[in-house]
């Protein structure tokens, strides 16, 4: 009988902790925001960072009452789908999302995934911001995609320029994993560096994306004696490996990136040999990050345990749906409002300090505002940490 | 040239560790263990772990990666593959069981471990460099010879040890093992043990040099059933040719292909189906004995 009793209490207070959970979560209307992305895999840390992100400013909003869009506040649900960088999973995440009515979706993460959602996202009425840099889905009669951080072919030319005038940097070598990202990041940015008139010493050298030794892969690479060795469209799990590599093959010139890393990750796989190495950042270093960075920071990493340095950039992208949508509230069914109101679009950006606006740019680049405005903030990593290098504006 | 070689060797003496877990599962349970990439992710966390979190010496986290890996291999055998396989007259129940194990195993390690690269720092400073013909860290020297220590370990223990000469039987012909009172299940379960133990300690290892991350388990699963396939499935000096093999083929074609892009795999994957038209049983494709 005890035992029955004790039983049918522990049923009823389950039943009754989720009844009142429900209504909790339930006391505004929910608006969901969807990530597609890789969230497993070798490139997991850009989606991961990505999601968390998202998913830390959205318990950050709904523990502070909400977002009022109009005249109705909502709570903000992130709905998630791992696309394991396949683009096939991509556009299943992608239906997934339109399944659930879902008009604002963050991703894909890469070149491939992001072009196949294109026709899903384009069907169903959703906006989709990736981290991926094709100039067609951004330049009409594209017009669902927003690119949601500075693309390479802005920031290599900003970063060979700076190093050309101030570390005389004359001859430069590329080397990429054999993968679409990572190949058209190479080939833009030996463009640019050719455009700029430095020597390419080197840019036909490639990896497989699964190489956990990159010594016979640098060997032929270095030969060629370059001052700055760009590894592009690297992920975060190689970067250190390429560089301990290169600097115990000899190398003692530049190695740099377009893409973000994470300090920690840097440290742990190349420790001090990592001392230099030049990559694309976000808004957190300590010169340009404002107390909301610092609580996002803060809150991320009571939440996932660690901070992720990538999420420095992919804190924008929910940032600006919510801004854009308060703005114009009929954009939460109508895209097409959404889409309107991007051109005159203008909000203070509370993660940097100083009089930084949200906006959308990419007029030069796309010939219309489809993509946000992010600082370019190229950093250099010294003893665990990055230092700012150069802050740079896009358009 | 010289560097050419050092890294082929360096290479295969890594390959060739990671196969014999591998050839040794096959050869005593005819299983295809799809999981043994993960087994080898798990040791380079555990060592991760122990090292970088911890702050225990190296050689504490290679032998906790021996242990847990063998714990581990002990309990998947005893509890899913034995019995899968007393129960399944068809072979691709325990592919299945294996690839399922892979599945989860990644799952577990990316929600135990999280998403990002990691590394320890090195356990030898300093690079040998012979005027620039051969320059060689003195930590990849190091895990170099390791590998091979443990290789000679495995083949001695193998050859003379009570527990080595029983697996071989089974390896022969398991009935008669069996008639002969040799214990089945029992060194079934060490053989798998000490093939996940194996693939254990090469994560063990390698973390210090490559890192380690959740998404490599896959590829060295692939990297390993190559070697196999060209050594022979099974026998354990296959296994040790296919993986300086391939590690020679991978260091002179990343160097000599180099100028023609990323071919090196295509070639050795051509040449590998050339080679198995040939010999499809492998190099050394026969039972121990």
């Amino acid at each position: 009988m005890k035992r029955r009793s004790f039983l049918t209490s522990t049923v009823l207070s389950a039943v009754a902790s989720i009844a009142f959970s429900s209504v909790a979560f339930a006391e505004n209307p929910v608006l969901k925001i969807g990530f597609v992305g890789v969230t497993s895999g070798p490139a997991a840390a850009w989606g991961t960072s990505n999601q968390r992100s998202m998913e830390t400013r959205a318990a950050w909003i709904n523990e502070t009452g909400g977002v009022t869009i109009g005249d109705t506040t909502y709570d903000v649900e992130i709905v998630s789908f791992d696309d394991q960088k396949d683009p096939k999973r991509a556009i299943a995440g992608m239906e997934k999302m339109a399944q659930e009515g879902i008009h604002y979706v963050v991703g894909p993460n890469v070149d491939d995934g992001a072009a196949a959602v294109r026709p899903v996202a384009e069907q169903n009425g959703i906006m989709y911001f990736p981290y991926a840099f094709p100039k067609e889905l951004y330049t009409a009669p594209a017009s669902n995609a927003i690119l949601g951080m500075v693309a390479s072919y802005q920031s290599g030319p900003a970063i060979y320029k700076y190093l050309m005038d101030n570390n005389g940097v004359k001859k430069v070598a590329f080397v990429a994993a054999n993968e679409s990202d990572p190949l058209s990041q190479r080939d833009s940015g030996s463009a640019a560096a050719k455009a700029l008139g430095l020597e390419v010493v080197s840019d036909s050298v490639t990896y497989q994306v699964d190489t956990t030794d990159f010594t016979p892969v640098l060997l032929p690479v270095l030969q060629t004696q370059p001052d700055l060795l760009v590894l592009s469209g690297v992920a975060p799990a190689a970067a250190p490996q390429l560089i301990r590599s290169a600097r115990e093959l000899g190398y003692t010139g530049l190695i740099s990136t377009e893409t973000a890393q994470d300090a920690g990750v840097l440290m742990e796989g190349a420790g001090e040999l990592a001392n230099g190495f030049i990559s694309v950042g976000g808004a957190s270093t300590p010169e340009l990050a404002s107390d909301t960075m610092r609580e996002f920071v803060d809150r991320y990493t009571k939440m996932f345990g660690e901070y992720n340095d990538e999420s420095n950039t992919k804190v924008y992208a929910l940032e600006y749906i919510l801004e854009t949508l308060k703005a114009n509230p009929a954009g939460i069914a109508d895209v097409e409002a959404f889409k309107t109101t991007m051109d005159g679009f203008e909000a203070p950006n509370p993660y940097m300090v100083g009089d930084a606006k949200l906006k959308y740019v990419g007029m030069t680049s796309f010939g219309q505002k489809r993509q946000v405005s992010v600082p370019l903030v190229v950093n250099t990593f010294k003893d665990g940490a990055f230092e700012t290098l150069f802050v740079a504006q896009v358009d | 040239m010289e560097q050419i070689i050092a890294n082929g060797l360096y290479l295969g003496a890594q390959y060739a560790l990671i196969a014999l877990g591998l050839t040794l599962i096959f050869s005593l349970m005819n299983v295809l263990n799809f999981a043994h990439g993960q087994m080898y992710v798990l040791g380079g966390f555990v060592t991760y772990t122990f090292v970088a979190q911890l702050k225990l010496p190296f050689i504490v986290g290679l032998l906790a990666s021996a242990v847990v890996l063998a714990v581990v291999g002990a309990l998947v055998e005893k509890f899913l593959f034995r019995p899968v396989i007393r129960k399944s007259r068809r072979e691709e129940g325990t592919m299945l069981l294996a690839a399922g194990i892979a599945f989860f195993l990644d799952a577990v390690i990316l929600l135990v471990f999280g998403e990002k690269q990691r590394g320890v720092p090195k356990i030898v400073n300093g690079v040998f460099n012979w005027d620039f013909r051969l320059v060689m860290p003195y930590d990849r020297i190091l895990i170099g010879v390791l590998a091979i220590a443990a290789i000679v370990g495995f083949i001695l223990y193998m050859q003379y040890s009570r527990t080595g000469r029983a697996m071989r039987a089974l390896a022969q012909d398991r009935v008669a093992a069996q008639l002969m009172g040799v214990d089945v299940d029992r060194y079934s379960m060490i053989g798998f043990a000490l093939g996940a133990m194996l693939a254990g300690v090469v994560g063990g290892l390698l973390v210090t040099i490559t890192g380690i991350n959740l998404g490599m388990g896959g590829p060295t699963s692939i990297k390993a059933f190559m070697m196999i396939m060209i050594g022979g499935a099974g026998v354990i000096s296959g296994a040790i040719a296919g993986g300086f093999i391939l590690g020679m083929m991978e260091s002179i074609g990343l160097s000599v292909l180099a100028a023609y892009g990323d071919i090196t795999y295509l070639v050795i994957f051509a040449s590998l189906m050339v080679f198995l038209a040939f010999r499809p049983q492998g190099l050394m494709g026969k039972p121990w004995g």
